[in-house]
């Protein structure tokens, strides 16, 4: 594994720098979720929960086990998930703009008790 | 002779071929297919029958031939169920009674079920009951004739529930095969309680004499008897149930709603006298370990002969007449096997009602083709519908006439060399008992000639058309049954069939004959008095009005049988069972549905169907989580 990054003082890039872009990028995602009413922004709030999620295996991974690529894999793995589900959350979403002419979220209340 | 397996798959295949055709094959087709494969199945066991008790006489005594028996059912080492064939001289002489009653009814059949519904199907259930009751009589294990048994009761059931349009055939079918059913469970703990203590089910072993196999079940106490007295009685019970023995008799009078011939094959000659055929194959068992149980069956025998006796006499509707004879003659039957013992002279009994069975398969089947013969010709079962009938059937009168000669005992008929035995073997052990026997003697005379003087003389009645001999389908067979009761007293029975198997040379006691032989004319002369003249109506004396009433309702057993079932049991016992199920099995779990439903209604507002706020609650849930876990 190569060497840390390091700042503009020539010390390495301290890892709770990660953390906050991950938490930033992280609550993005939350507080576009519940924000966003149409589903296209929301798939795209979830994708970056997802990203912020990566990032985090792969500092964590970098810094506590440098030795090891575990992090680096299941970061790889999420990637490709993510990818999966977004191609199947998109045919919903057409879906769902076929038939009320719109992406609301709103319209999907039908299953309700 | 490994040929008589096709004697006992000949019906089946035709019950299969029949069975599976049904209308598509002609009515005529179908009987003339029945009737061919008995043919063959007869002609083919009168030839076993003759090479039997020719060939296969080593030395003194017959010798118990096995041509067949194969593993069916391995459940391990000590307990396997075989299926085979067995040949012994009961078995043989079964086969011969089997086949020729059964080829008469299906000739018998072709004329008194001619246009008939269901022509087909009758013709296939009387294979399937010729071939389960050939399998009975051939099982070479106790498990083997059991499950030939049941078969015999469902094709018995099958039969007398024929006309199923008819409530009374579809309740008495249901009757029959739910008493019958209800000792066979006796029967089958019986089985269970023997074979577990003897770790077996073939009967050469059961019955070769040897204590050892014996020994545990006879050392073992159950409630005041041996486990294998025990064993005995309960299968004694299944025969009685078969049987019609008393109290399990109530089956066999309303089984006569089922047609004629099938009450002249399957509850006169064969089926019914299974329980005998059940005793004497287990003979050597009950003789020699379980003399008590044997005892027993003697008397069940005497009490339900002279029971059955009293209600013949009273009974008006002919085909009860003869089911209730047909009872009374299995008493006999019961009565010569409990009162005999293995060897020599003292085997009279078990030759004598083994020799009764033979002799009364032929002319009870004789009597009641008879009795379908004047059913047919005048519609109707009731006595007062007829008289005066031997001028238009004068070949139904005469067979009719030889055969209640057999049954009174009058020689030289059959009946009375067979009767004869039994008494002679009844007297030996006893002579209450035979005094006994000799009064039912009396009273089978008695009503058989009741019967016969009512249908055949006195005023002829009023019909729709008049009655006239029946078609030659239906004479033949009376004229061919006519023979073996007639001349079926000279068979040198004792040469072929006796307990210990040596052969045994039968003399007349004429003692016993000469007084049974006055006790019966005695009989006959009482009866063509009371009924030769029709001027003169049945007269009830009137000391013996209360036994006539009685008699006539059959000794209120079937009310006692009601009384028990729908008062004690159903009202009693079921209806607590009957709430306990609908109140505490059923509330518990109409208790979990109602406390669900109820909890559900209130939390289903949770469901909103709007997604993020999900999401929301997802989220401060896990929040929540991630808080408890750190802070607690």
């Amino acid at each position: 594994m190569g060497e840390l990054l390091i700042d503009n003082a020539g010390a390495p890039v301290p890892i709770l720098a990660y953390q906050l872009v991950s938490l930033i990028i992280f609550f993005a995602g939350i507080y576009g979720f519940f924000t966003r009413r149409n589903l296209m922004m929301m798939l795209i709030s979830v994708e970056l929960i997802l990203n912020a999620a990566d990032i985090n295996f792969a500092v964590f991974n970098r810094y506590l086990y440098p030795g090891e690529m575990d992090g680096m894999f299941f970061a790889l793995f999420t990637i490709a998930i993510a990818a999966c589900e977004t191609a199947v959350a998109i045919a919903i979403i057409i879906n769902v703009y076929r038939n009320f002419g719109n992406a609301e979220v709103d319209n999907l209340k039908n299953m309700k008790g | 002779m490994g040929y008589t397996l096709i004697i006992l798959l000949l019906p089946l295949v035709s019950f299969a071929l029949l069975g599976l055709s049904g209308n598509r094959l002609s009515y005529k087709k179908s009987g003339v297919i029945g009737t061919a494969s008995l043919l063959i199945v007869a002609l083919l066991s009168f030839y076993a029958a003759g090479e039997y008790f020719v060939t296969q006489k080593a030395g003194a005594v017959f010798q118990t031939l096995v041509p067949l028996n194969v593993l069916w059912l391995n459940m391990g080492a000590n307990l396997h169920i075989d299926m085979g064939i067995l040949l012994d001289p009961i078995s043989v002489m079964m086969l011969v009674v089997i086949s020729t009653v059964s080829l008469m009814v299906h000739i018998y059949s072709l004329g008194y079920m001619k246009g008939e519904k269901g022509f087909q199907r009758y013709y296939a259930f009387l294979s399937l009951f010729t071939f389960s009751m050939l399998g009975l009589v051939l099982s070479t294990n106790i498990f083997q004739m059991y499950i030939f048994w049941e078969l015999v009761g469902v094709s018995s059931y099958l039969l007398i529930g024929f006309y199923y349009t008819k409530p009374t055939a579809v309740a008495a079918a249901k009757k029959a095969f739910i008493v019958t059913r209800f000792a066979d469970m006796f029967f089958l703990i019986g089985i269970l309680v023997l074979s577990y203590y003897t770790q077996t089910f073939d009967f050469g072993t059961l019955t070769s004499g040897n204590s050892a196999v014996f020994q545990q079940a006879i050392s073992t106490q159950f409630m005041g008897a041996s486990a294998l007295a025990w064993a005995m009685a309960l299968i004694f019970v299944g025969g009685a149930g078969k049987s019609a023995m008393f109290p399990l008799h109530i089956w066999l009078p309303d089984a006569m709603e089922g047609p004629t011939p099938v009450s002249a094959l399957i509850h006169a000659a064969t089926m019914v006298v299974a329980g005998v055929y059940l005793v004497a194959r287990l003979f050597p068992v009950y003789v020699l370990f379980t003399p008590e149980v044997l005892q027993g069956i003697a008397y069940v025998g005497a009490f339900t002969s002279m029971f059955a006796a009293l209600i013949a006499i009273v009974q008006t509707d002919i085909k009860r007449v003869l089911a209730f004879s047909t009872i009374s003659q299995i008493g006999f039957m019961m009565v010569a096997l409990g009162v005999s013992k293995l060897e020599g002279h003292e085997g009279l009994g078990y030759m004598a009602s083994m020799f009764h069975l033979f002799t009364h398969a032929m002319f009870k089947a004789l009597l009641f083709l008879g009795a379908g013969s004047v059913i047919h010709a005048v519609h109707s079962n009731e006595m007062e519908n007829m008289g005066g009938l031997r001028k238009q059937m004068p070949v139904t009168h005469l067979t009719f006439l030889i055969a209640c000669l057999a049954i009174a005992g009058i020689p030289p008929f059959s009946g009375f060399f067979s009767k004869d035995e039994i008494l002679s073997a009844t007297y030996q052990h006893n002579t209450g008992l035979g005094v006994w026997m000799t009064l039912v003697a009396g009273l089978t005379a008695f009503y058989m000639f009741r019967l016969y003087f009512s249908i055949f003389w006195g005023k002829e009645k009023q019909h729709a058309h008049p009655p006239h001999e029946s078609p030659k389908s239906m004479t033949f067979p009376l004229i061919f049954l006519a023979i073996p009761t007639l001349l079926g007293g000279f068979v040198p029975f004792g040469q072929f069939v006796t307990a210990d198997r040596a052969p045994y040379t039968i003399h007349m006691e004429w003692l016993v004959a000469g007084i049974s032989v006055v006790v019966a004319l005695g009989g006959i002369l009482i009866a063509r008095k009371l009924y030769q003249h029709p001027e003169k109506p049945t007269m009830v004396p009137s000391g013996l009005k209360g036994f006539h009433n009685a008699a006539s309702h059959r000794f209120y057993i079937d009310e006692i049988y009601l009384f028990i079932t729908k008062k004690i049991l159903f009202n009693g016992v079921s209806r607590a069972f009957a709430w306990f199920d609908r109140h505490v099995v059923d509330g518990f779990i109409n208790g979990l549905a109602t406390t669900t439903d109820w909890f559900s209604v209130r939390i289903r507002g949770f469901q909103s169907g709007e997604i993020q706020w999900y999401a929301w609650v997802f989220l401060f849930g896990s929040l929540l989580i991630t808080a408890l876990i750190l802070f607690f």
